[in-house]
């Protein structure tokens, strides 16, 4: 047979194309299953260890660790919030981080997921996402606050291609054991945790950056900056909510006299 | 079946020591010992059945479109073994990332299919192909083991090099875990290799 007729390339690449093409996808189709447990494992894994479960003393990430276990027994309420702090109805747990991303670069609307977790002393913490853009691919993370939405109680990152040893340090202990305790405030208005090239100096609100990773270390800082002015209004609100429930009696009484002083006027 | 498919591409044809081949991956994969196993591992998965594969089709290819019928056969080795590890072994997929798929542009893996697959028997051809992949994967290895050892003190994540001597004043190399310092390592594996290998060495 002539392998060099023109019927007889074409008829020979598409069969082969075609069976290579079916081999893919029994294969992709056969293995999702276990791919998305993994994803969602490895999800409920980083929402986890922002709040400081599944870390040893050290702050490494402990892999004996059951975080399917501890996701399911420690994070109760879950919800999607906007950028006007807003509750919609929306899973939090499938939100697609990237395209959220995109829609607050743009300026657009965005959906943000906000967990509730229940620490082993019965405080409550808050858990928002992040994402961002890095030196080579993608970077994200949660971030934990205490009941006061200002009180960090840790962060956790990671990376899709940072360089390793410098960049892809933002994922190590030593960076991001440094977040927990930080207090968001600067001059009395909310203020997200800037990571400062050269050593932070504000160490009460601020982190170290990664030497020789100042891009991917600038990024973290953007990210953080980023997502929480979007999960601001929410934060605002909630505040508003707990200084009400904590002071009802004062509240009324202020708002009285306002009353009376519109009366007047 | 001659000896040498054996023996060359570990000393004589090393890929990446003479041949000069799969240099890209060498030098990013080879910060940890782990990452630098696996990609041995799935490159020598990869050129060994591809080999096979354009083997036992070689005499029905049509030579015009001969690369791209390889390229597909290469891409559905590299894309099963990339899905594969996203499935069981999803925290080495993560770390060794686009690598992975970037496998389908080794040299090595179209060297050998062009050089020895497409006009050899099957099972030399696999044999040929395994191999390669393997001398490719030893230089990645002992890479990795120094740059391992000397940039994080660590080998396959365990602490090797005591802390007594961290306290002492030692420290981990930055530099080690750099791409550049890998071109300056793998320059020095082949210089050890040519030093003992003297037919290497030009006249």
């Amino acid at each position: 047979m002539n392998t060099n007729s023109n019927t007889y390339t074409i008829v020979y690449t598409t069969i082969l194309v075609v069976l290579v093409a079916a081999v893919l996808a029994v294969a992709a189709t056969a293995l999702k299953g276990r791919q998305t447990d993994n994803m969602n494992l490895e999800k409920m894994k980083t929402i986890m260890l922002s709040t400081g479960f599944g870390l040893d003393e050290q702050g490494a990430v402990d892999k004996t660790a059951d975080f399917k276990n501890l996701y399911e027994s420690h994070i109760g309420n879950t919800l999607v919030v906007n950028c006007k702090g807003e509750t919609v109805e929306a899973d939090a747990f499938s939100l697609n981080l990237k395209a959220e991303y995109a829609n607050l670069k743009a300026g657009a609307e965005a959906s943000l997921p906000v967990y509730e977790c229940t620490m082993e002393d019965g405080r409550n913490v808050h858990i928002l996402a992040l994402y961002g853009a890095g030196l080579w691919g993608a970077i994200w993370g949660y971030i934990a606050l205490e009941d006061d939405w200002q009180t960090v109680v840790g962060a956790i990152f990671d990376h899709a291609s940072e360089t390793p040893g410098l960049g892809a340090k933002i994922a190590e202990p030593a960076f991001y054991t440094q977040f927990a305790g930080k207090v968001m405030e600067k001059d009395g208005a909310f203020s997200p945790v800037a990571v400062i090239k050269g050593g932070a100096t504000d160490r009460a609100k601020d982190v170290d950056a990664i030497s020789g990773a100042t891009i991917t270390s600038r990024a973290v800082s953007d990210m953080l900056s980023v997502w929480l002015a979007a999960y601001l209004p929410y934060i605002e609100a909630q505040k508003a909510m707990a200084a009400v429930a904590e002071e009802p009696a004062e509240t009324a009484e202020e708002s009285v006299i306002t009353e009376e002083n519109a009366m007047e006027e | 079946m001659n000896k040498e498919i054996y023996t060359k591409p570990f000393f004589k044809g090393n890929p990446i020591t003479v041949l000069v081949l799969g240099i890209c991956s060498s030098l990013a994969v080879t910060v940890q010992l782990k990452g630098a196993l696996v990609m041995a591992l799935s490159v020598t998965i990869v050129t060994a059945f591809s080999s096979l594969f354009i083997s036992l089709l070689r005499n029905t290819i049509p030579n015009r479109v001969r690369i791209i019928v390889q390229l597909v056969v290469v891409a559905m080795f590299v894309i099963l073994i990339d899905q594969v590890l996203k499935a069981f072994a999803y925290d080495t997929s993560k770390m060794l990332s686009v690598y992975i798929g970037l496998i389908i542009t080794n040299c090595i893996i179209m060297g050998r299919i062009e050089a020895f697959a497409l006009g050899s028997k099957p099972w030399p051809s696999f044999v040929d192909g395994a191999c390669n992949g393997l001398g490719y994967g030893m230089i990645l290895i002992v890479m990795a083991i120094v740059r391992e050892l000397l940039g994080s003190g660590t080998l396959l994540g365990f602490q090797i090099i005591p802390q007594a001597l961290y306290d002492a004043g030692y420290m981990n190399n930055g530099l080690m875990i750099l791409p550049p310092m890998a071109l300056i390592l793998l320059g020095c594996v082949v210089w050890v290799h040519r030093s003992v290998d003297k037919d290497l060495q030009e006249k």
